[in-house]
């Protein structure tokens, strides 16, 4: 069946299967595969994207749920030259190492500041974090990239 | 003048670029055109007889093109897999192993093992047809408890293992032990159990394997650690083809951390497969395959007892220790709960005598391998609990009791193999009792107290040994392999430079790291390096990385190369200024004639060697191009103090870790930021063991936490945030002085974290993981104990 969706400011149109995961339409047909799968459970948020502004496990909604909406992936926040403030925090933080969690948690991270604000203590953050699991870092730099990087959105937005 | 890319120096990771902005390339990322699906067929049983196995509807499905089992593989005389390291039981006897082919052939031996592949267009398809495949089982009973599987009675998985033991080893002078302990005035004696773990790299396991038919080669991609590992035993003793015929790309691999080292069935299958389907093959594992079939870590059941004279030294330490390889010998686990665990008994202390004994078992769970610091964490948790306990009945401060164990003079040679090279442990043990306020826990604990809770604190020192290994030492150990590693250094025409290293990066940041050593001995900007890893048609050979290892060994390789490199370009740097070699220094990436003007940059030596204008090529040879094979002298110890301090609320359980202070010494420290973030992912993991994670099968051999769902991953309100101090004596075995630092805080913290529960309790023992409800549990017994009392 026809689906029809906006992908990082793309209009797509896909003919699919009904059993087909936005994760799927994501990394197997329109080759966006920044958006990562971790598990088959919605636990682990490797496969974190924004539909109309808010973070879902694109792993967990089916396609054609998506019909007529907007989604954003990692590859459609910053350009090459002019990256996301909460991209930028990762790297300088050193808040990833293998890097195969990091899409979704940058995803994440820029959801909770749009709920929560630029001011982001670390029990908020490690409260909010639940729904992303990283292997590698022991959290301890994601926490302080998500500050910076919420305070450096508040910069950047104003 | 400091190099702001160099040694020493915090420089952003230069691999971050692509994994910020999603273009990171694992092996699920990568399509080939053509590419079918593999989806296996497992066994939903822990221990049964194949008696028939019904492909007829699944291969009428749509979309399929090949249903294969073990019979074809035997068919084209494709071998099993195997294990690389030989482990003699005390008798002199060989390890007795069964045989473990890529697809069962009349039995299966645990919950997931592989029955048969089912390979389509599309991955539904797939799917689908693998629900049709119709197998029918005679089901035996299984063997699934560590501490039963060799009694008498228990079901029998392989023939030519009796009683399913696979080796009765042992290590240490058993006479000098039993004497030490025949003397000893105070006698520590401790159960242990080292909890089973399930790795759970974040990426899952994935392989395409690609068949070319104008050339005869295979290309395998697949998630690994050590490709050239992979397609050494693919090639040599699986027979898919020869290694000038097998090229296996390890992409960016999104976590190892062990379980990606080991050779799987669906690597081999994918790549044989790939011929007889004519297209290529690929398998991407679910989450739950990845908890049924990733070689699993740990699982160990011990008793320990530590001798100890009047004066609070330990004497003697012996260990009775069996370890569970599950229900087929993964690709190093042989070697895991024997030489990578009772070398590193005797820990940080100076103990006269150790006498270690390991029972090598067979259970019908999934293969027990390598996992985060394999065999060095299993032997820090046994002796780290001694300690503790030992200084609790002795009534000696923990602290003060280590202190007084520790080795003092170096070297020092163990009674367990291994000499100790160097280290300052009561420097690293002073350093974190600062860091962690020690004096002002009784005034913290009484605070505590206060509001209704209970707090703990525990200590470990911990040793572990890295950089894995001299080759000969390993090669009379049992080792299948050698342990080197390999570099090759480019120098391009421009200046720019190439290092093809044998390690693999797979979250340790090489691109980084590697081209920061580069940057500082050739004294050019990080900009003008590359590092090339994982793949084997660049790189010529390559050990690849664990056991902390890619620091101490592959550096080292890389350090020897470039040193060729400015011996080469110096030769050709004096040439073309017409002085004698032994006039011209090379000083941060200059080259000058000594008592002239002349000088030349590193990048117009490396023009002059490529245009040879300026020198006699029968003496000189043209080119910059250099490589080396660096065998390490000794092993590595890293070693330091992880001290964790904990609040209990005794109405719950939950355990909340208020302080968490590391100490490790590294030796030379490349970047401190990525060291940095070693150390924390290595505590999240031993906090992680401690705590929540524990793989459980029941009575049937069923995995009961094979989902997210079940098995408690460290998430971030799970954790603090980590104190980490380093303390430094540089490795004297490499030219860089560098120890490793990829284990050391999933080695230290689970006994850190243990011991602070227990003394937060006032028990002597809990097991890991030590969950919210087991210590509630124990709460309720102190309360019982207490009411009684």
């Amino acid at each position: 069946m026809k689906v029809t969706l906006t992908v990082n400011g793309q209009s797509v149109i896909e003919d699919i299967e009904p059993r087909t995961l936005l994760v799927q339409l994501l990394r197997d047909r329109l080759q966006l595969t920044g958006t990562h799968v971790g598990c088959d459970t919605s636990q682990c948020g490797a496969c974190v994207v924004h539909v109309d502004g808010r973070a879902i496990k694109s792993c967990t909604a089916l396609a054609v749920s998506c019909e007529g909406t907007k989604v954003i992936t990692i590859e459609g926040i910053g350009t090459e030259d002019h990256l996301h403030p909460m991209q930028e925090a990762f790297r300088e933080h050193h808040a990833l190492q293998c890097g195969y969690c990091t899409p979704g948690m940058i995803m994440s991270s820029i959801d909770i500041v749009n709920r929560k604000g630029h001011k982001l203590d670390e029990h908020t953050i490690r409260e909010e974090l639940e729904g992303n699991i990283c292997r590698c870092t022991g959290y301890h730099k994601i926490v302080k990239a998500v500050g910076a990087g919420a305070a450096a959105m508040a910069k950047s937005s104003a | 003048m400091t190099n702001p890319s160099g040694i020493g120096q915090s420089v952003r990771r230069r691999e971050d670029f692509r994994f910020i902005t999603g273009n990171g390339q694992y092996t699920d990322d990568i399509n080939r055109p053509g590419q079918t699906y593999a989806v296996f067929v497992r066994s939903p049983h822990a221990h049964a007889t194949i008696k028939s196995l019904d492909l007829a509807e699944a291969a009428k499905a749509p979309g399929v093109r090949r249903i294969l089992t073990g019979k074809d593989l035997a068919a084209d005389k494709i071998g099993g897999l195997i294990c690389g390291w030989m482990i003699h039981s005390k008798d002199g006897s060989p390890m007795k192993a069964g045989g473990h082919p890529a697809l069962a052939v009349d039995k299966v031996r645990y919950v997931g093992d592989h029955v048969a592949v089912v390979i389509a267009d599309t991955l539904n398809q797939a799917r689908d047809a693998a629900e049709l495949v119709n197998v029918d089982y005679d089901v035996h009973k299984a063997s699934v408890d560590v501490g039963l599987t060799q009694k008498a009675g228990q079901p029998q998985l392989h023939a030519e293992a009796p009683n399913n033991t696979v080796y009765q080893w042992h290590l240490g002078d058993k006479d000098a032990t039993d004497q030490a302990f025949a003397k000893a005035a105070h006698v520590t004696k401790i159960d242990l159990v080292n909890n089973r773990l399930i790795p759970n790299a974040m990426e899952p396991r994935a392989a395409i394997g690609e068949f070319d038919r104008g050339s005869g080669g295979y290309t395998t991609y697949t998630t690994s650690q050590n490709p050239h590992v992979a397609r050494l035993v693919m090639s040599a003793f699986i027979g898919i083809a020869p290694e000038n015929k097998l090229r296996v790309i390890a992409p960016d691999v999104g976590g190892g951390f062990g379980s990606k080292i080991f050779i799987y069935a669906e690597e081999v299958v994918c790549t044989w497969a790939s011929k007889k389907v004519g297209r290529p093959v690929k398998w991407t594992s679910d989450r739950t395959e990845a908890f049924l079939s990733d070689a699993h870590g740990r699982d160990h059941v011990t008793t320990a007892e530590a001798a100890i004279d009047a004066a609070g030294k330990v004497q003697a330490v012996r260990v009775k220790t069996i370890a569970n390889l599950g229900a087929y010998l993964s690709t190093f686990s042989s070697s895991v709960p024997t030489y990578l665990y009772a070398p590193l008994l005797s820990g940080q202390y100076d103990i006269p005598a150790i006498y270690c004994e390991v029972d090598g078992v067979y259970t019908n769970t999934a293969p027990v391998d390598a996992y985060r610091g394999a065999g060095r964490p299993e032997a820090t948790f046994v002796i780290e609990r001694l300690m503790e306990v030992s200084a609790r009945q002795l009534k000696k401060d923990p602290a003060e009791f280590r202190v007084h164990n520790f080795i003092k003079t170096f070297p020092h040679q163990t009674p367990v193999i291994m000499a100790y090279d160097v280290g300052d442990y009561p420097a690293s043990m002073a350093k974190a009792l600062e860091m962690a306020d020690y004096k002002g826990f009784p005034a913290r604990r009484q605070a505590s107290i206060k509001r209704g809770k209970l707090r703990g604190i525990g200590f470990s020192a911990y040793i572990e040994a890295c950089g894995i290994a001299p080759s000969k030492a390993v090669g009379s150990l049992g080792a299948g392999v050698g342990l080197w590693e390999s570099a090759e250094v480019r120098v391009n025409p421009i200046g720019t430079v190439e290092v093809l290293t044998g390690s693999h990066s797979h979250g340790q940041g090489h691109e980084t790291t590697f081209a920061q050593l580069v940057s500082s001995k050739l004294g050019i900007p990080i900009e003008q390096v590359s590092i090339v890893h994982g793949d084997t048609d660049k790189v010529q050979m390559g050990m690849g990385t664990y056991g902390s290892r890619s620091g101490a060994v592959g550096m080292s390789a890389i350090f020897v190369a470039l040193e060729k490199v400015i011996k080469k370009a110096t030769t050709v740097a004096a040439a073309c200024m017409e002085v004698p070699v032994d006039q011209v220094d090379f000083v941060d990436g200059i080259f000058e004639a000594r008592g002239t003007n002349n000088k030349m940059a590193f990048g117009e030596v490396a023009l002059q060697a490529y245009v040879a204008h300026k020198f006699d090529s029968s003496v000189i040879e043209p080119g910059l191009k250099e490589g080396a094979f660096y065998d390490p002298k000794n092993f590595t110890f890293p070693s330091g103090v992880h001290i964790a301090e904990v609040e209990i609320d005794p109405e719950t359980g939950v355990t909340k870790i208020e302080r968490w202070t590391a100490v490790d010494d590294f030796g030379t420290i490349i970047n401190p930021m990525i060291v940095e973030g070693q150390v924390h992912g290595g505590i999240a993991q031993g906090i992680g063991q401690a705590m929540l994670e524990g793989a459980v099968y029941n009575d049937a051999g069923q995995l009961v936490t094979a989902s997210f769902m079940d098995y408690c991953m460290p998430r971030a309100d799970d954790l603090p945030s980590f104190d980490v101090g380093m303390t430094t004596t540089p490795c004297p075995s490499n030219p860089l002085g560098i120890k490793g630092c990829g284990e050391a805080g999933a080695i230290a913290s689970p006994p850190a974290l243990i011991n602070a529960i227990t003394d937060a309790l006032g028990h002597e023992n809990i097991a890991m993981p030590a969950t919210s409800q087991a210590v509630w549990r124990a709460t309720q017994q102190s309360a019982l104990r207490h009411a009684a009392e």
